[in-house]
């Protein structure tokens, strides 16, 4: 999109309103910021000091994991600190002003028109009382950049640009008359009412399906280059700044590590740090062990439903052997995580059976006996709410050896270290902590060891990775391969996420709502020919190459051109 | 090991505290210590007749007397033990009914649920005072009915707060796996919903507390809840109560001890929510 | 706009079944005493002739449910019976005394709404100021006050020392409007002072709540100045639970008169449920019941439909 020339002049232009001035003179320049934020009733620094500079038509994508301080230091381009944190250090200097020395009001002035706001979750910051519209000329208006009239007039061809269906009437319906995936399209609409010189994107489709990512990123990525508007693009996914920057700034803790443009950070990354962020969606497990002749589970004509008519699941039938990964995939809604709950017993199947080795397990969860239970694990997306706060990891983990394997005393602290060290956590220095002291990823294994407590055969993997960082989320897909290895393990993985698929399944399973379109081996499902569905899904999964989303658009278009019948997302 | 440690994280709290949460300790601590120890710290026995009529403050008696002649300080010193007793007896009463049937609603789910639920909506679709007027002109005025009715009637507000608070306990994906390992329903009450609901249960029992306080004085004042020769610190405000036209202040003191009570409670319990709440966010 | 008539009408069913039952329940209630009510109420040494009289006279010859419906009845008509105590009419006793309390509450609702909305707003939006922990050190010591203490403090310096109000609210059917606001300006400052400390606290818990909102942060992002945030992006939403608050304090005055009036010996129906509480009157205290439980029904009720009413989500259903 634009070439750096290098020439650092900080131009003083003072007059507000279009994006005027010259491509390639500095925008945006922090210095040495540092930020605090307010915890135990002490202020810690969580930005140690660092320095941002933007061109004018520039996209500086910032990335990082969590705790990186990658939306603290977007956020803090428009002067702004989230209640509870604090600017406490540097300099911020926006097209020749800077910013912490700008009074209050003028800095509002600033906002929304000349630099704004792109939020992660459009549905909680759209305003439920007004429609879109409304909140779209809000901004022209006030800040007296031009009328109303004049303002929904731009505000349907904007609409229209960023393919929002039925552009002309669109804007006049409330945020929750609207999917997601148009929310968030309508969001970036808003933020270029008044043609800003600056837009702050703070992860905006990472609360979204893949499919729909695709249309919203493609969306953006349009419309900044048609206004030549400079951007932030906050996210925790390299592929997906990848597409999207200019520049990439890796962060880590609140410092920088590594700065440069896209194409070579995502070829030859400098920094340790950097390269194991490339490298993270590389992980594969062996080729494997030969299948044997019958299944550990089999699932036969599955229908379930939570009342009211409605089917989760229609006729869902699958197996899953020994020392077997299954991924089952699709996005929400597609009735995957409720297979597992009718496999549990949780959601009883109201149609079809259940069979474990050859013996038809009762349907619902009461019905079957402790060993049944014994030997169908689970582990769950979110181990925060999967470990009960109030338990120490010793009695978390010596629960289900007492319960299951009748271990007492020291026999069972015995097992709770073996199982500590199982998941390679210090039994010394974990076995008395309570969940609230361990980090995301130590959270996981805990949950991990707890189902292998119970000395499955099978474990129900429920996104077990999606809400950790992507570097954690790879540890814990070995440490799941490992054991699989070791204890002879089958898993049921289910997923949204294809990478991780390609990473440990042996069969893949692809759902959509409530029926299975496609499964097999994994080599199978992955190559071509497809099923239309499978096909969109895999197209949708980002790549590392700064080119794909450009060439898969194109692609797209010219299919289209010819013809062919693809599928669209479900959001529009 | 455990509650020595509960004491120091308690000890290392309170020295941040506010002022206003030391001040509420202390005012409790004083009326408990007053509640124990009433027949050594007073001079008279608790429905004793020593002198006249409203007698002024002097020397024989340091606060006067009352419309029968009895002392005032020693019958409000009795009144802490008598009031605070009986408002303590009641709450608790009424957080064991309360939180039982709420966890019991949350945990069970289905038809028991909805049934406890419906008659909680009937009784509260009354307002208690006027509720427990009805009561008490059907059972007379006697004090086990008065704590009956009470917590009967106050157990409601338990119950909704016990419910609300475990629903959101139950939905958690530990209790899936308590549930899941084939566990019992008492073990899920006692081990998994129980531990995760106590902060705002305890901030409750306080608040309660005051209420049930506040309410069984209001009675006692309108002469329909602790009778005489009982010495209470409402009915003692309702006796006294011709002295005020006088600009005589004695009637306003068992006012006013009610009301500092209910104030140092009231404090304590804003910090404990100010306290379990910052917990909250941090984790 | 069907959806939200079809949840009017389930709230407005709803209250009338809750009205249905309560009335059960207070009617009831006497029947479930154990033992015999006549016996009880008249004591032991009455004899049997008085006994039998007293049954004629509640009609307790009768069976239940059919004195229930002639009550039920007799009370959507206005007629509620007889007093036991003197043998009046309930509907006479109770006419003027319905509209002294209403015009109590009322005098401290129109004082006390506005002022405890303000100030709990002005508390929300300078939270953790110096105004706002004064704020809640004071209303928290006032919610703690009986309502008869803050009643005798006030008689004692506003009326005994200061002289300025009468210490006793008597007034009558005649007494003019001025008059008549003058005698229940220290019953309507009492039940003001107890409520408006409740009002702020909730109205500032509700406005913080509001204020929390990513929305009200994009507002703020959109570089959008502090009143219009607060006049159109919180104040549209913050309707239902400030409406809410005032009700719930509303239906709290309508109840918390009781105690005043008796301080006040102000002529309402408060004080003629209690004084027929001490007498046993049944069938007044029924009355007297049923008009303050429906009164605080009806009040809620309309908290729930106007908190419907104002819900964006329902009222522009997809």
């Amino acid at each position: 999109m634009s070439t750096e020339n290098g020439s650092g002049e900080t131009s003083t232009q003072t007059s507000y309103g279009k994006g005027g001035g010259e491509k390639g003179e500095v925008l945006l320049e922090m210095r040495g910021l540092k930020i605090e934020g307010m915890a135990d009733d002490v202020w810690h620094e969580i930005v140690h000091g660092v320095d941002v500079t933007l061109h004018r038509g520039e996209v500086l994508g910032l990335i990082g994991e969590s705790g990186a301080g990658k939306s603290t230091i977007g956020i803090a381009s428009m002067g702004y600190a989230k209640p509870g944190c604090r600017i406490s250090d540097g300099t911020i200097m926006f097209d020749g002003m800077d910013l912490r020395k700008t009074p209050e009001h003028q800095l509002r002035k600033l906002r929304g028109a000349r630099i704004a706001y792109v939020a992660q979750s459009a549905a909680a910051s759209f305003n439920p009382a007004h429609k879109l519209i409304d909140q779209y000329c809000e901004m022209p208006v006030q800040h007296g950049v031009k009328p109303r009239s004049e303002a929904e007039q731009e505000a349907k061809d904007i609409y229209a640009r960023l393919r929002l269906p039925d552009p002309d009437n669109i804007g006049f319906r409330y945020p929750h008359q609207v999917s997601g995936g148009q929310l968030q399209r309508a969001m970036t609409a808003m933020a270029m009412s008044c043609r800003p010189d600056l837009i702050v994107f703070d992860e905006p489709t990472t609360a979204l399906d893949v499919t729909t990512q695709i249309e919203v990123l493609a969306a953006i990525k349009d419309i900044v280059e048609q206004f030549n508007t400079a951007a932030i693009y906050i996210t925790h996914d390299l592929a997906v700044v990848a597409q999207m920057a200019d520049k990439i700034m890796v962060l880590k803790l609140g410092d920088m590590i590594e700065e440069g443009f896209a194409r070579q950070m995502i070829e030859e990354p400098k920094e340790e740090y950097t390269k194991a962020l490339v490298a993270v969606r590389t992980f594969r497990k062996d080729e494997d062990i030969p299948k044997e002749e019958s299944p550990i589970l089999k699932v036969e004509n599955v229908t379930a439903s939570y009342g009211g008519g409605v089917m989760v699941l229609k006729n869902v039938s699958m197996e899953i052997h020994k020392q077997k990964t299954v991924a089952v995939v699709g996005e929400s809604g597609s009735g995957k995580s409720t297979l597992a709950r009718a496999i549990t017993g949780l959601l009883p199947p109201l149609e079809g059976t259940v069979t474990y080795h050859g013996e038809v397990w009762p349907n619902a969860l009461k019905q079957r006996n402790k060993d049944q239970l014994r030997r169908l694990q689970m582990i769950y997306q979110l181990p925060d709410t999967a470990l009960n706060p109030r338990q120490r990891i010793r009695d978390i983990l010596g629960r289900p050896v007492e319960f299951y394997v009748g271990k007492k005393g020291k026999e069972k602290t015995q097992r709770v270290r073996e199982l500590l060290d199982m998941i390679e956590l210090d039994p010394d220095q974990f076995i008395n902590r309570y969940p609230g002291e361990l980090s995301g990823g130590q959270k996981q294994r805990i949950c991990i060891a707890r189902a292998l407590a119970a000395e499955p055969e099978l474990i129900i993997c429920d996104e077990p990775t999606s809400a950790l960082d992507q570097l954690v989320a790879e540890e814990i897909l070995k440490l799941l391969d490992r054991l699989q290895k070791e204890l002879h393990l089958s898993y049921m993985f289910i997923t949204h996420d294809l990478a991780t698929v390609r990473a440990i399944a042996d069969e893949i399973i692809v759902m959509l709502l409530g029926e299975i379109v496609e499964q097999g081996a994994k080599d199978d499902v992955l190559n071509p020919p497809h099923h239309k569905y499978t096909d969109l899904l895999l197209s949708s999964v980002p790549e590392m190459d700064p080119d794909w989303l450009d060439n898969l658009l194109a692609e797209r278009a010219a299919r289209k051109a010819k013809g062919e019948a693809i599928m669209e997302s479900m959001d529009n | 090991m455990e509650l020595s440690m509960v004491l120091k994280e308690f000890w290392k709290e309170l020295k941040k505290a506010p002022g206003t949460a030391w001040v509420g300790l202390a005012i409790i601590v004083f009326y408990v210590f007053l509640a124990v120890f009433a027949p050594f710290l007073t001079p008279y026995g608790e429905s004793e007749v020593v002198g006249y009529e409203f007698e002024p403050w002097g020397e024989n008696f340091a606060l006067g007397t009352d419309n029968l002649g009895r002392d005032m300080a020693t019958r409000l010193i009795y009144g802490a033990r008598n009031t605070i007793g009986i408002a303590f007896i009641t709450t608790a009463l009424t957080f064991m009914m309360g939180s039982i049937t709420g966890f019991m609603a949350a945990t069970l789910g289905g038809w028991f649920d909805q049934a406890l639920s419906r008659v909680v909506d009937i009784l509260m679709a009354i307002p208690s005072l006027i509720f427990a007027l009805l009561i008490l002109t059907i059972t007379g005025t006697s004090i086990p009915a008065l704590i009956i009715v009470i917590a009967v009637l106050d157990s409601t507000r338990v119950f909704r707060l016990a419910r609300a608070v475990s629903m959101n306990v139950v939905v958690m994906d530990y209790v899936e796996v308590a549930k899941l390992r084939g566990e019992g329903l008492w073990w899920i009450m006692n081990r998994e919903v129980l531990p995760n609901a106590t902060a705002p249960l305890v901030a409750e029992f306080g608040l309660r507390f005051c209420f049930v306080f506040l309410f069984i004085s209001a009675l006692s004042f309108l002469g329909l809840g602790i009778q005489p020769p009982t010495a209470d610190w409402g009915s003692m405000v309702r006796d006294n109560a011709t002295l005020i036209t006088f600009g005589d202040i004695t009637p306003l003191l068992p006012a006013g001890a009610i009301a500092m009570l209910t104030v140092g409670v009231n404090f304590v319990v804003d910090w404990f929510l100010q306290l379990t709440s910052g917990l909250r966010d941090e984790h | 706009m069907g959806k939200i008539l079809k949840m009017i009408a389930q709230r407005l069913g709803l209250g009338l079944i809750t009205l249905l039952v309560v009335s059960l329940i207070i009617f009831l209630g006497v029947e479930l005493l154990p033992g015999d009510l006549a016996e009880a109420i008249l004591g032991q040494a009455a004899t049997e002739e008085t006994v039998a009289a007293f049954r004629r006279e509640l009609k307790l010859d009768l069976p239940a449910h059919e004195r229930y419906f002639d009550w039920l009845f007799g009370i959507m008509q206005g007629d509620m019976g007889k007093s036991l105590a003197n043998q009046r009419q309930i509907s006479e006793l109770i006419g003027t005394r319905l509209g002294n309390t209403l015009f109590l509450a009322m005098v401290a609702a129109i004082i006390s709404v506005p002022l405890a909305v303000t100030l709990g707003v002005l508390a929300a939006l300078y939270r953790n100021s110096f105004y706002d922990k004064c704020v809640n050190v004071v209303t928290l010591t006032s919610i703690s006050f009986p309502e008869f203490f803050v009643a005798y403090i006030l008689i004692l310096f506003l009326a005994v020392k200061a002289g300025i109000f009468p210490s006793i609210s008597n007034v009558s059917p005649d007494t003019d409007l001025w008059d008549r606001v003058y005698r229940v300006a220290l019953p309507a400052l009492t039940l003001t002072l107890v409520v408006i400390a409740h009002m702020m606290r909730m109205t500032r818990a509700a406005i913080i709540n509001l204020l929390a909102s990513p929305y009200i942060e994009m507002a703020n992002l959109k570089g959008m100045p502090r009143s219009r945030i607060i006049v159109k992006h919180a104040l549209p939403n913050a309707w239902a639970p400030i409406i809410n608050v005032i009700v719930i304090n509303l239906a709290y005055l309508v109840v918390g008169v009781v105690v005043v009036e008796v301080v006040f010996v102000y002529p309402g129906l408060g004080q003629l449920l209690v004084d027929s509480v001490s007498k046993r009157d049944i069938p007044v205290v029924q009355a007297a019941s049923m008009i303050f439980a429906a009164t605080y029904i009806l009040l809620n009720l309309t908290a729930d439909i106007l908190s419907i009413l104002t819900n964006p989500r329902l009222l522009h259903p997809k």
